[in-house]
């Protein structure tokens, strides 16, 4: 781990780094491809809606010695979708299954009654209405809509309105994937899995608020000074922050994993099932937009910025100078391991060879220079 | 938020054992909270814990045929899911069954008969004006006044909401024989004064009547019998007994006059004659239960909604102008009088209702109220407990998965921040312990169950509140890795962990609640536990993590730079022998970056 660690160093000095901005069309395409197989995946298959969003039917047994979870099983045989299975008071069962209609459910009652051993006419069959209701989940879309507003408001606020169009954007990706796997396993849509994909939308944007406070801050004072444009700005509050991403990503995955795959292992499908997979999809999706997509995006919408160009020009003016007279000096490579005004040099692995100063020594944090050397 | 005050980070680095006994009080208070109250687990929803199955069947009721459909269903279901689930934290599902059932299952813990009750309570308000009162049994007194006089007889019969106009020839009778009933009234309990008050708005002193009480005695032409039969009816109507309290009323619509009982004292019973509605419950917008400063008594409070606020103000114009009991409007509901206040003057967009009520039935008849009248009467069909319906296996599994998540979490922290994963385990704990706890108490305080969603939840709050103090950790790691020692590094890494922190607090925050204010039910008891973790994670961060680090900053281990430190400026790449003496000499500087 310690190699982690120094690489958080490396990253952090921008010794290394990745080029998420410069390849960020690589990864706008990516998402593309990504959303368009979730969007297909969603059309062409549909979500697999549980019996709380379309109702279905619920049969009551009679006392009986069968166990829950072999009626769970019959029903399920039955029926082809998940059942819920309670037991009752008074020693009867009460089986839930989705998306059943009059006719299905007596073929159900039938097998039912053939697989318990009841007779079946003692097995009453009836049709129940969705318990999460239109009403609840349009509810569920409504506030989600006015959260998005808001937060949008929030962040065009606190930070720029590029930042708030390009989270919105990152947010609605998270959503697009996630459901689109949805789809794709085919489980079925519980209320568990709508309020998996709610959490996931506070994480998402937690992520992405997180790397936009680190680029917000970077870029402060940015016109002041010709060295770096807004992309490689932006590209290195990425990577200053990849180490923080990765690890509070790695930090929320590993339970959910554990969720996921030790939880569902030893169950098979269920509810836990359903939550953690909405989980670990979203997650994932999350930490992944707000490095490849968001960020990229705000540079995107902000080099189109007429101040922006105009830096971009001086800077790229600048390196051509630079880069003229400089086939002498050791200056290779020093783009990558220079810092922007915030940082003090002495951060810098020592070896490193003679360095280019900004002119501009506005980073003493209040004191006085001649303390620094 | 986004930009703290300075001076708050001075003060908490100066004084970090003042936050930190502070968080040991409130935790300490919670775990005696939890042995005052009792519970020592949190209350489980009833996917976890099963329950109580309640099977309500809707009732036809007499000249509404076709009023059990599927639209009637589905508000009454969607009124009771609002009812049983008053704050939305305690998981109880809402379903119709069939054509006329709507089955209610209840998490186990819940008071289950205040539930029951809640559920059926079809809830249909009405102000009435009260023409006469009586005491609840049957009395000499009453039985003694046989005979009503026919003509002031019909009006109680009679319907006067009807703003027809004058009509009858009839109503010139009404009049004339109203305009008498003043006097009688002074003795106020007599059933025919009571029927004749119904007239008296006609002739009274106040002029409304005169419109209101354009009535229609003329469609009812044969008013003695019903008003006899009423009237008999009334004299004979015993309300201690509860059987002909439910049936005294059975099949009486909003314009009929009907009788009703009303408790003013535990077993002290009143019975009226009510006038023809005035107002319902539909012209209630919201109602809260409160404290009477004056009466220091449990109230109903209700704010009625425009065109309420108007027929509300038109009544109470009237009766205020009536001498009592005329005065008087009784608010009924379902049948029974709640209350039955006198009025003095108009009064418009709010009522209050006084009765005999404490802290809980006040809250439930506010609550009744606020979420309407369920649109069908019901009755209880049948009430079974309910096991699961996961299965203990499934939070087993659970709680099992999470265990082992959580423990490789610990690995990683320990492997990734050595000595720091100290303060982060520590963290995690507190913030365990305050979620566990509150959680714990919050299910007898408002109902708050935990449902296997919530718990995985739970489960991903571990990444969130572990995301705090991560940003604040490689905050700190930078600091060191521009040559800082630890000390001014923690100092100088805080405001703006901080600011981060609380960004991105703030918008987890406010998904949850926008959510918590738009939604009902399970979304609903998601949100809160979401912005209850949120928050939670704020104070720990502030009072028990960043305190920690203060304090923990000042020992030889991290301020060393030890090896396990996970602060060790050699393995974050900072050249040691650069200055590192100088620098820690050197005073804390507080200055924000």
């Amino acid at each position: 781990m310690s190699k982690l660690g120094t690489l958080g160093a490396k990253l952090y000095n921008g010794e290394v780094g990745y080029d998420f901005i410069g390849k960020r069309k690589l990864w706008y395409g990516v998402s593309i491809l990504i959303t368009i197989t979730a969007i297909v995946g969603l059309v062409v298959r549909g979500l697999n809606m549980g019996i709380e969003f379309e109702g279905g039917a619920v049969f009551t047994t009679p006392k009986t010695t069968v166990s829950a979870a072999k009626a769970e099983e019959y029903a399920e045989k039955a029926s082809g979708h998940d059942a819920i299975v309670q037991e009752l008071g008074n020693g009867g069962l009460r089986i839930q299954v989705a998306g059943v209609d009059t006719a299905k459910s007596d073929q159900i009652a039938d097998e039912l009654s053939k697989d318990m051993n009841i007779p079946a006419d003692k097995i009453n069959a009836d049709l129940v209405g969705p318990s999460w209701g239109e009403t609840i989940a349009n509810k569920a879309w409504q506030g989600l809509a006015i959260f998005m507003v808001l937060v949008v408001i929030y962040l065009a606020i606190a930070f720029e309105w590029r930042m708030a169009l390009a989270a919105l954007i990152a947010l609605i990706h998270d959503i697009t994937i996630t459901v689109g796997v949805y789809a794709l396993v085919g489980f079925e849509v519980t209320p568990g899995t709508v309020i998996g994909l709610l959490t996931i939308l506070g994480y998402s944007l937690y992520d992405t608020v997180v790397v936009f406070d680190s680029l917000k801050e970077q870029t402060k004072g940015i016109e002041k000074q010709t060295r770096w444009t807004y992309s490689d700005i932006a590209n290195r509050s990425i990577n200053g922050t990849l180490v923080r991403s990765i690890n509070t990503t790695v930090v929320a995955l590993l339970p959910v994993a554990g969720l996921l795959f030790i939880g569902g292992g030893f169950l098979g499908a269920g509810m836990l099932n359903d939550i953690s997979l909405s989980l670990f999809v979203g997650l994932a999706a999350g930490a992944y937009s707000s490095i490849f997509i968001a960020t990229p995006l705000v540079a995107d919408l902000k080099e189109r910025e007429p101040k922006m160009k105009a830096l971009k020009k001086r800077v790229l003016a600048k390196r051509a100078a630079a880069s003229a007279q400089a086939d002498s000096g050791p200056v290779v490579g020093h783009q990558a391991e220079g810092e922007f005004a915030d940082e003090p040099e002495d951060a810098a692995p020592a070896g490193a060879g003679p360095r280019n100063q900004p002119t501009s020594r506005g980073r003493g944090r209040g004191r006085p220079s001649g303390k620094r050397r | 938020m986004a930009t703290p005050k300075k001076s708050r980070g001075a003060g908490a680095q100066s004084k970090p054992g003042r936050a930190l006994s502070l968080i040991v009080i409130v935790m300490v208070a919670l775990v005696g909270g939890m042995f005052i109250s009792g519970t020592f687990t949190p209350r489980l929803g009833i996917d976890l814990a099963g329950g109580t199955s309640i099977t309500l069947q809707a009732k036809n009721e007499p000249g509404k045929p076709n009023a059990i459909n599927k639209t009637n269903m589905d508000t009454a279901a969607d009124i009771i899911n609002r009812r049983v689930n008053g704050m939305g934290v305690s998981e109880a599902e809402v379903q119709t069954q069939g054509n006329d059932n709507i089955i209610v299952n209840i998490p186990r813990g819940t008071n289950q008969k205040q539930a029951r009750e809640q559920v059926g309570t079809t809830a249909q308000l009405y102000f009435r004006p009260v023409l006469t009162v009586a005491a609840g049994a049957p009395a000499a007194e009453n039985s003694a006044s046989p005979s009503p006089s026919a003509s002031s007889g019909d009006k109680a019969t009679g319907k006067p909401t009807d703003k027809a106009t004058d009509k009858a020839g009839q109503q010139a009778t009404d009049g004339s024989s109203a305009s008498a009933t003043p006097s009688a009234t002074s003795q106020g309990r007599a059933v025919t004064d009571g029927l004749k008050a119904d007239a008296t708005p006609s002739a009274g002193a106040s002029d409304k009547p005169s419109a209101k009480a354009s009535d229609k005695p003329a469609a009812s032409p044969t008013p003695d019998k019903a008003t006899s039969a009423l009237q008999k009816k009334f004299t004979e109507l015993d309300c201690t007994d509860k059987a002909a309290r439910t049936t005294v009323n059975e099949g009486a619509k909003p314009s009929d006059t009907i009788i009703a009982c009303g408790e003013d004292a535990p077993g002290q019973w009143s019975k009226y004659i009510l006038g023809p509605s005035e107002v319902n419950g539909k012209d209630v917008k919201k109602s809260q239960a409160v404290i009477n400063q004056q009466s220091a008594q449990w109230v109903v409070n209700m704010e009625f909604t425009g065109s309420g606020s108007k027929k509300f103000a038109a009544i109470t114009s009237k009766l205020s102008a009536q001498q009592s009991p005329m005065n008087q409007f009784a608010i009924v509901l379902d049948g029974d009088v709640v209350s039955a206040p006198s009025v003095r003057t108009t009064l418009s967009s709010n009522a209050e209702i006084s009765g005999n009520f404490n802290q809980q039935s006040a809250q439930d008849l506010a609550n009744v109220l606020s979420y309407g009248a369920l649109p069908l009467t019901f009755h209880e069909q049948s009430v079974t407990s309910v096991t699961a319906a996961l299965g203990g296996e499934q939070l087993h599994a659970g709680l099992i998965a999470g265990a082992i998540g959580l423990a490789l979490v610990v690995i990683y922290l320990v492997v990734y921040y050595r000595g720091l994963s100290i303060v982060a385990l520590a963290s995690l704990l507190t913030s365990a312990i305050l979620t566990y706890t509150l959680m714990t108490l919050l299910g007898p305080a408002i109902g708050f169950a935990l449902n296997l969603p919530a718990v995985c939840g739970a489960i991903v709050a571990i990444g969130i509140t572990a995301d705090s103090f991560i940003v604040f950790f490689e905050r700190i790691r930078d600091e060191i890795r521009e040559g800082r020692s630890v000390r001014p590094a923690v100092e100088r890494a805080w405001p703006r962990a901080r600011r981060t922190i609380l960004v991105s607090d703030f918008v987890s925050f406010l998904a949850a609640a926008v959510l918590y204010i738009v939604t009902v039910g399970k979304v609903q008891g998601f949100a809160f536990t979401l912005g209850l973790t949120t928050l939670l994670d704020v104070v720990v961060v502030f009072l028990f993590t960043k305190p920690l680090m203060t304090i923990l900053a000042r020992g030889k281990f991290f301020s060393g730079g030890h090896k396990w430190s996970g602060l060790d400026p050699k393995r974050l790449g900072v050249q040691p022998p650069l200055r590192r003496t100088r620098r820690a000499a050197r005073p804390v500087d507080p200055k924000e970056a």
